[in-house]
Parts: structure tokens; sequence; C-alpha cells
């Protein structure tokens, strides 16, 4: 290991050594700029959960709320929209009946995907490729679906989901709508965080 | 030509020493301490019932605050936050707008977040302390520090009001060799009597004056503690570095 | 020793299309650097550091900063106070700002010991010049960004300035400014410069800088010529590989530095008030100026330069004098390698003027740096005087008293 008086082990462990010495270093200093990308205060407070006032929300109907950017659909839904939700024809003719793929909290993860049966809470962007699907509640034959049920039918890429945001069997979306952490308080729905 | 050049510089010597002995407001000294939670806290309650009446603390937000003086949301939003509309993470900014500020003040009242970063702990901590009695002001009272100031005296009812200027009234004296006034004992007589003593109002305003400091840099500890970590690192990182600075020296005769 | 010479095939590769290999050899394991470099010898390698500092920072600041006047100032407490990290991003950009000048202050001052800007190395010299030059550019404008009452007071006597140039000098200053006063305007374009015109150009300057060096190579403390002794493949006798002995095996050097650096950054970053000045936590008010506004400090010197001359020298009135002499004081320094006459390099060999020379130089020049960010009084103002005369003195006579002194033989070969 000795040439030319020189110890090259001893060497090649002062290299490998200060080399893993510095690497850590290396990993320090890339932190603070590493960690100046994620969500500041300011996005935080922006992005924080959002009140909605469901009070005046009428059987059948559906308000739009905005939170972190996004459009959160609000429906309160009638008994018959429920039975629909969980019948087994149109569950048949879906690709996530059970909701199992990850897309709610761990509450929602039934027919309704609700907290109550009554109220969907989801958020209205495609799994697809992002458009904002259109609220399409009437039980009558469409040009995309002649035995449509009432739901969401997207304009983009004519992907389909019925009135609990599950995604339809035969469209380019690859899942259901995402149900946001959401609590309901009286007649308050806060979007953003569980109870 | 020598002789001339000597006493030019001797009297512009003298002149910068009586120069600095009669600018200079002698500043009480106080040492914050951004770990003392509790005085923090007060300094908090001392600030939303006295001063964010006019003073906006805009860069800050309520619930940076509430985290690190370890108060939790609910206390924060029912006790510390006065507005209806505000939100948790909301920047402290507070009513008043500046035509009124202009109109009621002379000048608006500015933003206090790094106010200790403008004046200095010192000052602000002197300042808020030397308000005295001058019929002559709007508002009835002067500033020892900040001479003609628009500001009323907010702590009144805390401190009173003192009937003189405080230090520097008549035949005020000098340390000969730093040029400031050598401080008296505060105020010696009130015009208006304040629910606290002196010393109990001296705290109240150290605690504020602490929580203003902690304003200017919330994240002053991590920075300190993060410092620490830094210098650990690289007094590990010196020692494989010398050696192989010893060992590559070898190489060279 | 067999595996020395051992190319892996993906190198070999990409050498047959870029010279890769032969460019590390050029400038890094075979370009040889005088075995008795000193400590002096490190500040080099640490303006590199701080510059690659600065250049990461600025851009990292750049992704929070606003360029406007209503939300420039915000935005530098968004960072500092909303973006994670962001306080140890901009106090790294600020204190690095500090240290950038005084790193390439003590590096300037290397050269002028050991005569390092003599033929043939004029041209890194010049090349430094500019570096320089570009830096306090880079610095009066990156000062101006946080929109605090020291930006834009300091913005305000630094253009006014140019007003006392005759016949030109209003429309200069409305030219700079592009507007009536300083404004939003000023602050966009001195923006666009700080963070990508002048930057490019420091890269640039730097690179050239280097090039020209590694064309002639170092000089060294005793200013011998090591390429005049050379073994039979033409490597110095007394020249040693850069890397690493001047790389890694300067990584102490580095650490220590680190010290300091971090120190400031971690433990006092505000520098006292010279690094972060305080009123520059209070945003731009066009009707208040501060009680107390002086240039940062390491522009000192030449405000203390510029501030002296307060008379009107015959026909010149004082204020365009004080810029005259002051843009003076900066552009002597590009002639330095044409004033001085020695034979030899180093101050070690040279006569005892010159030695006395150098110190009372370095004396004045950081008094003038002390004395910018002092009031006027009238001692200051004495002394202010003093410092511009022997500035200026080292520099105009620096032909006379290096020609006419007596010198002591360099010897040929490094001493041991």
């Amino acid at each position: 290991m000795t040439q030319n008086g020189v110890n090259q082990g001893r060497r090649r462990f002062l290299y490998i050594a200060t080399g893993a010495v510095g690497a850590v270093g290396a990993v320090g200093v890339a932190t603070p700029f590493v960690k100046s990308w994620f969500p500041s205060e300011k996005a935080k407070a922006v992005g924080a959960p959002v009140k909605v006032d469901i009070g005046n929300l009428k059987l059948g109907e559906m308000v739009i709320a905005e939170w972190r950017g996004k459009p959160v659909f609000v429906v309160r839904r009638t008994p018959d929209m429920i039975d629909v939700l969980k019948s087994d024809s149109l569950k048949s003719r879906l690709t996530d009946p059970e909701s199992n793929v990850d897309q709610q909290p761990e509450f929602a993860k039934n027919d309704t995907r609700s907290l109550s049966e009554e109220l969907l809470v989801v958020e209205g962007v495609c799994t697809h490729l992002g458009c904002s699907p259109k609220f399409v509640p009437e039980v009558e034959p469409q040009a995309y679906d002649a035995n449509w049920q009432g739901g969401f039918f997207c304009p983009c890429h004519g992907s389909r989901f019925d009135l609990s945001g599950r995604v339809f069997a035969g469209v380019p979306a690859p899942s259901n709508l995402k149900v946001p952490p959401h609590r309901v308080d009286g007649n308050i729905l806060t979007i953003g965080e569980v109870a | 030509m020598i002789k001339r050049i000597l006493t030019v510089l001797t009297a512009s010597l003298l002149a910068s020493l009586v120069n600095a002995a009669g600018g200079e407001v002698h500043l009480d000294h106080m040492s914050p301490d951004a770990h003392d939670k509790v005085s923090l806290q007060k300094g908090l309650r001392t600030y939303m019932d006295n001063c964010a009446g006019c003073h906006s603390l805009g860069f800050a937000r309520y619930n940076r605050v509430a985290k690190d003086l370890d108060i939790p949301e609910e206390i924060f939003m029912e006790n510390i936050v006065f507005s209806e509309e505000a939100r948790f993470g909301d920047l402290m900014k507070f009513a008043m707008s500046e035509q009124d500020g202009k109109k009621w003040f002379g000048a608006a009242p500015p933003d206090l977040t790094n106010v200790t970063r403008v004046r200095g702990v010192d000052w602000v901590y002197t300042y808020l302390r030397s308000f005295y009695k001058d019929e002559s002001r709007p508002y009835g009272v002067n500033n020892a520090v900040f001479k003609d100031v628009g500001m009323p005296h907010v702590l009144l009812g805390l401190q009173g009001l003192c009937a003189d200027k405080p230090h520097a009234s008549e035949g005020a004296e000098y340390d000969p060799l730093t040029g400031h006034e050598i401080a008296e004992e505060g105020c010696t007589s009130y015009a208006v009597e304040g629910s606290q003593s002196s010393e109990e109002f001296d705290e109240t305003v150290y605690d504020l004056v602490n929580f203003l400091n902690y304003m200017g840099e919330p994240y002053q500890n991590d920075r300190k503690r993060l410092g620490w970590f830094v210098f650990a690192f690289l007094t590990i990182l010196l020692v494989p570095s010398v050696l192989l600075q010893r060992e590559l020296h070898k190489d060279i005769h | 020793m067999s595996n020395k010479n051992f190319k892996p095939a993906w190198l070999d590769w990409i050498d047959r299309r870029l010279p890769v290999s032969n460019a590390y050899e050029k400038h890094m394991s075979k370009y040889y650097a005088p075995k008795n470099f000193n400590w002096w010898y490190v500040f080099g390698l640490l303006a590199m550091i701080v510059f690659v500092n600065q250049l990461l920072t600025g851009i990292w600041l750049t992704m929070s900063y606003v360029p406007s006047a209503a939300e420039a100032f915000n935005s530098v407490e968004y960072i500092m106070r909303d973006v994670e990290m962001g306080w140890l991003l901009r106090y790294m950009h600020s204190t690095g700002a500090s240290f950038f000048f005084l790193t390439v202050y003590l590096h300037m001052f290397r050269g002028v010991m050991y005569g390092s800007y003599q033929k043939p190395r004029e041209l890194i010299w010049v090349f430094g010049m500019f570096v320089y030059l570009v830096m306090m550019a880079e610095g009066f404008m990156g000062y101006v960004l946080p929109w605090g009452q020291t930006s834009f007071w300091g913005a305000q006597v630094i253009i006014s300035l140019f007003g006392a140039i005759p016949v030109i000098g209003e429309g200069l200053q409305e030219w700079i400014r592009g507007d009536f006063l300083i404004s939003g305007i000023t602050l966009n374009r001195f923006f666009a410069l700080h963070v990508i015109a002048l930057p490019l150009v420091l890269a640039l300057l730097v690179v050239l800088h280097v090039l020209a060096l590694h064309e002639v190579g170092s000089n060294n403390p005793d200013g011998i010529d090591i390429k005049k002794h050379v073994d039979e493949k033409g490597v110095p006798l007394d020249g040693v590989p850069f890397h690493p002995y001047f790389t890694v095996g300067k990584l102490p050097q580095v650490v220590l530095f680190l010290f300091v650096f971090c120190g400031v950054i971690f433990f006092m970053p505000e520098g006292g008030g010279y690094f972060l000045e305080h009123p520059n936590f209070e945003m731009a008010n066009a009707l208040k100026t501060p009680e107390h506004i002086a240039p940062t400090w390491y522009y000192g010197a030449f405000y203390s330069i510029l501030r002296a001359i307060d008379f009107p020298i015959f026909f010149i009135e004082a204020k365009l004098g004080g810029f005259m002499a002051m843009g003076g004081a900066i552009a002597i320094l590009f002639v330095l390698p044409w004033l001085d006459r020695s034979p030899v390099r180093s101050w070690r060999y040279k006569g005892w003027m010159s030695k006395v020379a150098i110190i009372t130089f370095a004396i004045a020049f950081a008094m003038l740096t002390y004395l910018g960010g002092q009031p006027v009084t009238a001692l200051n103002g004495i002394l202010a005087k003093i410092g511009t005369v022997i500035y200026f003195a080292f520099f105009l006579l620096m032909p006379w008293y290096t020609k006419i002194e007596k010198t002591k033989p360099v010897p040929e070969r490094v001493p041991e």
C-alpha cells in the first residue's frame, strides 16, 4: 500500500472520510434551498380550510365552493338519487364502485361517498386531465348516455361520473372524483379539515 | 505649519467630544430574551390591549405567534384576536386607516413589526418609559427620547404621568468618558398616579419590548440553534480536512 | 501505477467530442502553482465560493421577491417570515455580499504586496479590476432591491453624484432613474441588471481572469518565475499541481472561513448595522430622510474620498471635484501595472520605501473605509483629507519610489 513513501491506504481513507463529511454538509446546504419550495405560510393561509353555510341548500341542488383554488361541488341529494347510487344496476357500470382507490377520507368509503348520505362534497376536478365536469342531475337520456341516471359529465373528453363522483367504466378518467377532507357542524360545512 | 495642524486637530477632537455629549440621549439598556415565553405572552397581551388599536404588526401572522408563544388556537382566537373576520392564518393588520392616523396624530402610526430592528430595543424600552407632562403639546404629553412626538401616552393608566421631563431636567450631568447623560432615578414626581409601581411598569414595558424584539425576528431562536449545529458540523469537518491537508503536504518538498 | 493511464470508455467517448480531460488537466491536475503559496493565496478561492453562494441564493430569492415599489419591501419580509427557511437564504445573500467584498479586498491586497499585477500579469489585474467595478455596480443595485429607507436614500445619493457632471448631469440622472424621482421604474431596471445582466458579465469576467492567469501561471510571495526551471517533462521544479494540493488541500482554510461566515449569518446577521442597516427595516419613504445615511461599508473608502473634496479646485466646484476624485480613485487602480517600475515583484525584495508605502496605503484605505460610515465632523473631515492624499500619493508617486529605491536580489529558485 505504500508508494514513494506515501501510505496510499491512509490517504484513501482520509479522502473518503472528508468526502463523506462533505457530502453531509452538501445535504445541509441544500436543505434551505429545497425547503423554501414548500408552500409558504402565505400559501397555507390562502389554502386554509374554508367554511360554507349550507343551510339554504335545497334538495337536489348544488353549490360550488372554492378551496385551494379548486371548485368543490356540494350537493344535497334526494332520496331517489341515493337509491340509484345504491343500486346494483348502476354499480355494475362503474370502474370502482366500492371506492377502493384512495380518493376519499376513510369516512367516505361508502356508496354515497359522504359523511351523511344526503350531502356530497367532492372536488370538481376531472381525474382525467383536470377539467371541471358539469352537474347534470336530471334522470333522462343524454347524447353521451342513453341510460343517464344523473351525475357529472366532463365536456372536455366525455368522462362520466355518478352522483357520488364515481367514474363510469369505459371513459378516459381513471378514478373517482376526489372527496376533500371536510366536516359538518350544523349548517356549517368546513372544507379542508376533518373533525 | 505643523503647529497649526495640531491646533486644528485638537480643536476638532474637543468639538466632537462636546458634540457627542450634547447630541444623544442616554438610553436605558434591556436584554431581550426570546426564550422567555411568559414574558412574550405578557408582552403580546399588553400590545393587543394598548397598541393594536393604532399599530399593525402587518408582516406577522396570528398562527405563527400563537405557535411560537405556546398559545392554543382556540384561546388565542378568543382572547387575543379582536377582529371578527380575522382568520388564524391572517397577517396581523389592524384597522386604523392611514388618513385617519394622519388626521388624529399628524402622522400615520407606523407598523411595528420591525420597530426594534429599526430603532433597537434600548430605544423602544426607554421611549415607552419617557413620556412626561407638557401642556404645549396637543395631547398634553411630550417624550424625552422622541421630542414633540405625535403619539399620546397610551400607557398613562399604568405608569401615571411624570410631571417633569425625566433625566435631562435642569443641570443634567454627563459622563465625562462616554459623553452620555447620567440617568437619574427615572421620574421623581407624578402629575397623575398610575396603577403600577415604577418597578412593575418597567417590567410591563420590558415584556412589551421583549415581545416586539421577538416580532422583529420570530425565527431568532431557530437561527441561533441552527448556528450551533453548523458550528458543530464545521468542527467535525475540520478534523479529516486537516489530516488530509497534512497528508498531502508530505508530497511537497 | 498501472491504472494511472486507464481511461473509462465513457470518458474517452466524451473526450473525442469535447476536451473534458484536457481542460481538467490544463486547469486543475496539471496546472502547476508555486509551492511557496501562503495563506494569502486562499482568498481567490474563497471569493469564488462566495460568488457561487451569491448566485445560488440570489436565484432562490428572486423566486419570492416582487420587483415593484408597492410590493418589494413586503416581499422581502415575506421571504424572511413566510417562506420556509427564507430568512436563511436572505441572510446568506446579504452576508455573502459583504464577504464577497471582504475576500476580494484581501485578494487584491495580496496582489499589491507580491506584485502579482506586474508583467506578464497585467491583464489578470485589469480583468480583476473589471470584476471589482462590476461588483460595485452589482452591490449598489442589489442594495436598492429591498426598498427600505437605506435602499432609497442610498440610491438617491449615488444617483445624485451623476448630477455633478456638467451639462449632461441633470438629464443623465433622469435617464438612470427613468423617472423624476427614484421610483418603481428605477427599481425594476435595477432588478433586471442585478439579477441577470451584471451576474452574466461578472461570470464572464471571472472566467477571463482565470484563463489569463492560467496562461501565464501564478505569481508567488517571492515573485519568482517558477517556469524558468522545469524538469524533462516541462513541469516547473518549484510547482505543485493545483489539484489536489490547492483545492482539497486548502479545505481547512475554507472551513475556518466558513466558521466566520456562518458566525455572522447565524449570530449577527445585521453585522452590527454594517451588513444590514437599521433604517432598511423601514419601507422606503420619499418624504422622510433617515437621520444618518451612509453607504454600505465596502464603498466607504470611495465615499470618504468623495466627501473629502469639499472645496473648489480652481474652476471646478466641490461637487464635481468630489465626483472626479472618486472616479479617479477607482480608475487609477486599473493602471497600477504600469505605475510599478520596480525590477522585482514582491515587496520582500523591494526597498523600504515600497514597504512603507504599501503599509501606509493599507492603513489609509482602512481608515477611509471606516470614515465612510461615520458622520462628517471637523476631525473626520481632516482625517478623510489625509487619507485621500495618501491614497493618491501611493499610486502617483509609485513610478518614482519604485524606480529609485534599492532592491534586493531575487533568488532563482524558491527558497526552502
